[in-house]
């Protein structure tokens, strides 16, 4: 459909950005576009002025911090999927880039965006989330450094405040065994069930599309890190979780799925 | 025929075009003035229409006009071909709205945004009516009745075969209940049309449509709008993608050229996605279907009762069950016995239209599941069984039960060439070797036979050929090609018969005023109609200009040949050739015409056929299946390009995969849609394809010179079925029997957990105790679609 009129400005640094955010009511930032474009055009967002974020090119970076890889919040998922420094220390997050969409959206859409969006039934949300990652969000006040486990708040809610720019997202180096399984039916899809475990001394465990946010497999990761079998801790994947039903799966097949690709995850974590 | 380029892979012409993005869509013409217009739809699928107001509407800055039905003074009328004369289509809903997305008001505006800006201005009350969603709840006693003048919402209904009791006395009968779900049709390019009231100069009126069939439209919209037919000009430039959805008219080509008319101003309208995706709809049958056979696999009988949905304003696509899949009902079986009852309801739903192969994909996949079940409740290899039962091939032509006339066919052929290319054994032994090592990713190998039905309508079809002052030639076809290769294939008859260089033939089609008369391409019907249509006018071409020759020379006609180089001459003298050019000087003193304008008539329709087998992995823990490949012999006489061909099979299994694994229009219980996008809507990629390989057997037809059938819709007939069968084989050793499509990972993992999808057979509704005899309208199976 066509989206109803708006503005449009470009913003060239962070500074900018966040000062235009300020002064204008019902302004949004606009990065790759993707997830915010398709809202717009079947009119279920109507900003009245879009900030574009896109060519800040001093967002766009992969960084080894020694513990950490940086990563900016402007770069795309096709940076993610073929970058050197994430290849050695944090391969999973490039295979999960890699699974994004189809080519084109992997070369519009970006890691910040993405997470900025916080959907449930996405796939980079949910690798940050095991990842342990830390994101890093600057606004009128100054900067601050969000948890990933604090981060995700509800459906497309997150802890950025109004006002607030997601600059970067710190990623802890994997020094374990990892697995990321996404469950779909075309290979352009979002997953019907996604899950992502990462065993970097603890295990933790996520879930893509098991709630109206990416979340925890709380029971699971506690099994593990107790010491019960894999089969036993992949059983217990939907516990305490009311995932949705829609076309692809009703809500007892995802809990299903979920515990199938919970065990498929860790088995493949553990033998890494 | 010595260095004939017919039966050559020859690249296609109008590819490179097409790749580079150059080609030119309704939409991408220049349409200057035009403004620009959107439909208000109705957002409920059943209610009277208690208010509606445009006034805010059209206040809006930059609206032109906000029309609706009262507005308008345009009879109700057929879109394509009745299928109950009391079912017509108002160009907008006036009064009560029948389905959601039926078009309520046009908003008419300087541009897109604003013409939609305006639309979420109207205001509309409904007063909400029982919505009747399903079909076979339409046709109970207790459905709320759609339409006044249709009982029972019965739209139409057909008796048909040889037999009141074709089951009796059996030893072995299987049953079970089928659903043929309905699809989107999906082109890639929406429905689009332009108008400009004033043509150019003096032609009257011109009409741009995405279309199949442009003088259809151009008849149509004639009569609807009562203006002589010979005042409107249609043109169709590319089509992305026709697929049986771009057949006969729609109500919102009447609403804007209506209104262009009326107004005095161009128009111009592009359907959305989501439009498209709700707007044009194919399939949608429940087939209840009972073959008896003997212990030893021999078909005895087959009893089919069948209820097709119309959907609403009795969509004809509804009627394809007593049509052509009634027609094709016997397939490629001997059945000596057999009862076939249709029941068409009218739901509250979007009308249903054509989708690629139209009624026959629908025909040989009830029969396919119901012979494997036969094969499988005896114990007997799904292939080993259909050769027991396929027709020989000694007995054509062959008169079939269902009443068609096959003219040519070898069904044992195509099945053994099937068996062997696939490896069938092969892939049986991988089958057993997984099953025995347990693993939890089986092998599945689906078998399907089919015959289906082409140019079983008016068969016959305009062409010329005309030779050109350069010594070129140009083509002129009443077919109207969007994509299956006409351009290249036509031009090759020409070249073949004329021996003029392909670069120096003109391919022109599509436009009313270049075109006389066209049936359009719709059917598999094109190459055998138009293309044998053009051949013979190439033919006569060949023989004027042989004539000029030998009066020209002074030689017998009979010693005249057309060389290689493509020069007119006679035979054993060099020195007596002329080339085109020099003939088109010497046609011109002589007053004759180099050209012959005609068209074709073919005695009946033809009848192409195959076998497949697919294979597929399915993964016992998710339900997940992945096809591994999947492999066509499909035979459509003569082939003349075998790469334009096999461009056909490749496009036909990629929609049949489509159809049995991916795709299904859904609607909750108030008939709302519920994929009405491509997120949604799952059109598989080339991501999801499995390996393809396709071949032909070539068993020519007796009814036209070329020896052609068709070949558009043939692969989605085969492979549809053999991917289903492929699915239920995996699973065949945990009891499964049959599995309804798309077979999505959930519906194949509760089939892994229970045994089954669902019960295996329930009794039909009791309507058809009621059905004693045909009542239909003009049949669907009389045009090409
Ligand atoms: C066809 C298609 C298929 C897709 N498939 C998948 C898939 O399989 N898996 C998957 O995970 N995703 C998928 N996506 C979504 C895609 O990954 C998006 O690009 C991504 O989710 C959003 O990133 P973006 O840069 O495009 O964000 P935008 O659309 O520009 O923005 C999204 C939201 O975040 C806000 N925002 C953007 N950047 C920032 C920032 N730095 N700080 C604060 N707020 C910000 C915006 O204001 C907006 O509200 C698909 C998208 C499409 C169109």
């Amino acid at each position: 459909m066509f989206p109803s009129s708006f503005d449009y400005v470009r913003a060239s640094s962070v500074a900018e950005a966040i000062s235009i955010l300020a002064n204008e009511e019902d302004a949004k930032l606009l990065a790759g576009g993707h997830s915010l474009l398709p809202l717009m055009k079947l009119r279920l967002a109507s900003p009245s002025k879009l900030v574009d974020i896109g060519r800040i090119s001093e967002l766009s970076y992969i960084e080894d911090r020694g513990e950490y890889v940086a990563v900016g919040a402007l770069t795309r998922h096709r940076d993610l999927e073929v970058s050197a420094v994430l290849g050695s220390s944090v391969p999973m997050l490039s295979h999960v880039a890699s699974l994004v969409g189809d080519p084109s959206v992997r070369h519009r859409g970006t890691i910040g965006g993405s997470v900025a969006h916080g959907d449930g039934a996405s796939d980079l949300p949910a690798a940050v989330l095991a990842l342990d990652a830390t994101m890093v969000a600057q606004g009128p006040n100054g900067t601050r450094e969000i948890p990933a486990s604090e981060f995700f708040l509800g459906f497309l809610e997150t802890a950025l405040e109004e006002g607030e720019i997601l600059t970067e997202i710190k990623v802890p180096k994997i020094h374990g065994g990892w697995s990321y399984q996404k469950f779909n039916r075309r290979a352009q899809d979002w997953a019907i069930v996604g899950v992502a475990a990462v065993r970097n001394g603890s295990t933790k465990v996520s879930l893509v599309n098991m709630g109206s946010m990416p979340l925890r497999a709380l029971a699971t990761e506690a099994a593990m890190n107790s010491g019960a079998s894999i089969s036993d801790a992949a059983a217990l994947a939907a516990e305490g979780i009311d995932p949705p039903a829609d076309l692809n799966a009703s809500a007892d097949y995802r809990r299903h799925l979920a515990s199938v690709l919970v065990k498929r995850a860790l088995e493949e974590a553990s033998s890494s | 025929m010595n260095g004939s380029i017919l039966g050559t892979r020859v690249i296609r012409l109008e590819d490179p075009e097409l790749l580079k993005g150059r080609a030119t869509y309704v939409d991408n013409l220049e349409h200057p003035g035009a403004l620009y217009c959107y439909f208000v739809r109705s957002t409920v699928a059943a209610a009277k229409i208690a208010s509606l107001d445009v006034a805010r509407a059209k206040e809006l800055p930059g609206v032109r006009a906000v029309l609706v039905a009262s507005d308008y003074d345009i009879e109700p009328f057929v879109p394509f071909f009745p299928l109950n004369e009391h079912l017509k289509r108002p160009v907008l809903a006036s009064g009560v709205v029948k389905f959601v997305g039926d078009p309520i008001a046009m908003i008419i505006a300087a541009d897109r945004s604003t013409a939609v800006d305006a639309s979420e201005l109207v205001e509309v009350e409904y007063e909400p009516l029982d919505a009747v969603v399903d079909m076979e709840d339409a046709l109970s006693i207790n459905a709320r009745q759609i339409d006044p003048e249709v009982a029972r919402n019965l739209v139409a209904s057909v008796v048909g075969g040889n037999s009141d009791n074709p089951l009796n006395g059996a030893e072995v009968v299987v049953r079970g209940r089928f659903e043929n779900q309905r699809m989107s049709v999906a082109p890639m390019e929406p429905n689009s049309i332009a108008v400009n009231p004033d043509g150019d100069g003096d032609e009257g009126i011109t009409v741009w449509v995405s279309t199949q069939m442009p003088h259809v439209i151009q008849t149509k919209l004639s009569s609807i709008l009562s203006i002589p037919k010979g005042s409107l000009r249609v043109i169709t430039p590319n089509v992305g993608g026709g697929f049986g959805g771009k057949a006969g008219v729609i109500q919102e080509h009447v609403a804007v050229v209506g209104a262009s008319l009326m107004l005095g101003i161009p128009l111009r309208w592009m359907e959305e996605r989501g439009e498209n995706l709700i707007s044009m709809q194919g399939r949608g049958q429940v087939q209840y279907v009972e073959m008896a056979i003997s212990r030893d696999g021999l078909i005895l009988g087959l009893d089919a009762r069948m209820v097709g949905d119309a959907g609403a304003y009795g969509g004809f696509g509804g009627g394809l069950v007593a049509g052509s899949t009634r027609s094709m009902a016997q397939g490629v079986y001997s059945i000596p016995k057999i009862r076939y009852k249709a029941a068409v309801a009218s739901t509250n739903t979007p009308p249903i239209g054509a989708l690629r192969g139209a009624g026959r994909p629908e025909a040989t996949a009830f029969l396919e599941r119901i012979v494997d079940m036969a094969a499988a409740e005896i114990s007997m290899d799904p292939i080993e069984f259909r050769r027991k039962n396929l027709i020989s091939s000694t007995s054509f032509p062959y008169q079939s039960v269902m009443g068609p006339l096959y003219d040519s066919g070898n069904f044992v052929k195509a099945l053994d060439a099937v068996a062997e290319v696939s490896k069938y054994q092969d892939l049986r032994r991988e089958q057993l070797r997984r099953r025995q090592a347990g693993e939890t990713v089986v092998l599945g190998i689906g078998v399907s036979c089919y015959v289906e039905v082409t140019a079983g309508g008016g068969a016959s079809e305009y062409g010329a050929v005309d030779i050109t002052p350069d010594g070129g030639a140009e083509i002129r076809v009443g077919t109207s090609g969007h994509g299956q290769g006409h351009p290249t294939t036509f031009s090759m008859l020409v070249a073949d018969t004329l021996k003029i260089p392909l670069e120096k033939i003109k391919f022109i089609q599509s436009d009313t005023k270049e075109v006389p008369r066209g049936g359009g391409t719709g059917g598999s019907r094109s190459l055998q109609l138009g293309g044998s249509a053009v051949n013979a006018a190439a033919l006569q071409v060949l023989d004027v200009a042989k004539n000029l020759a030998a009066s020209h020379f002074e030689a017998s006609v009979d010693d005249i040949i057309v060389s290689q180089e493509g020069t007119i001459g006679v035979a054993g003298s060099p020195s007596h050739f002329l080339s085109w050019t020099d003939l088109m000087d010497v046609a011109k003193q002589a007053g004759v015409e180099l050209a012959y304008r005609g068209d074709f008539n073919q005695a009946g329709a033809t009848f192409p056929f195959g076998a497949h087998v697919s294979v597929v992995e399915v993964d016992l823990e998710t339900g997940l299946v992945r096809p591994i490949s999947h492999f066509a012999v499909d035979d459509c006489g003569r082939v003349l390009n075998p790469l334009v061909v096999e461009g056909q099979q490749h496009g036909g299994i990629a929609q049949g995969i489509g159809q049995a694994l991916y795709e299904k229009v859904y609607f909750d219980a108030y008939g709302n849609p519920l994929n009405s996008s491509f997120a949604e809507y799952l059109v598989p990629s080339a991501a999801e394809m499995p390996n393809f390989v396709a071949s032909n057997t070539e068993t020519p037809s007796p009814l036209n010179p070329l020896g052609a059938k068709g070949i558009g819709e043939s692969a989605t007939v085969g492979s549809t079925p053999a991917v289903q069968n492929a699915v239920v084989d995996a699973l065949s050793h945990l009891g499964v029997r049959h599995i309804d499509m798309p077979m999505t990972p959930e519906r194949v993992w509760q089939a892994i957990s229970q045994g089954s999808n669902g019960p295996l057979w329930s009794e039909p509704p009791s309507i058809f105790s009621e059905i004693k005899k045909s009542d239909s309208g003009s049949a669907p199976e009389e045009v090409d679609i």
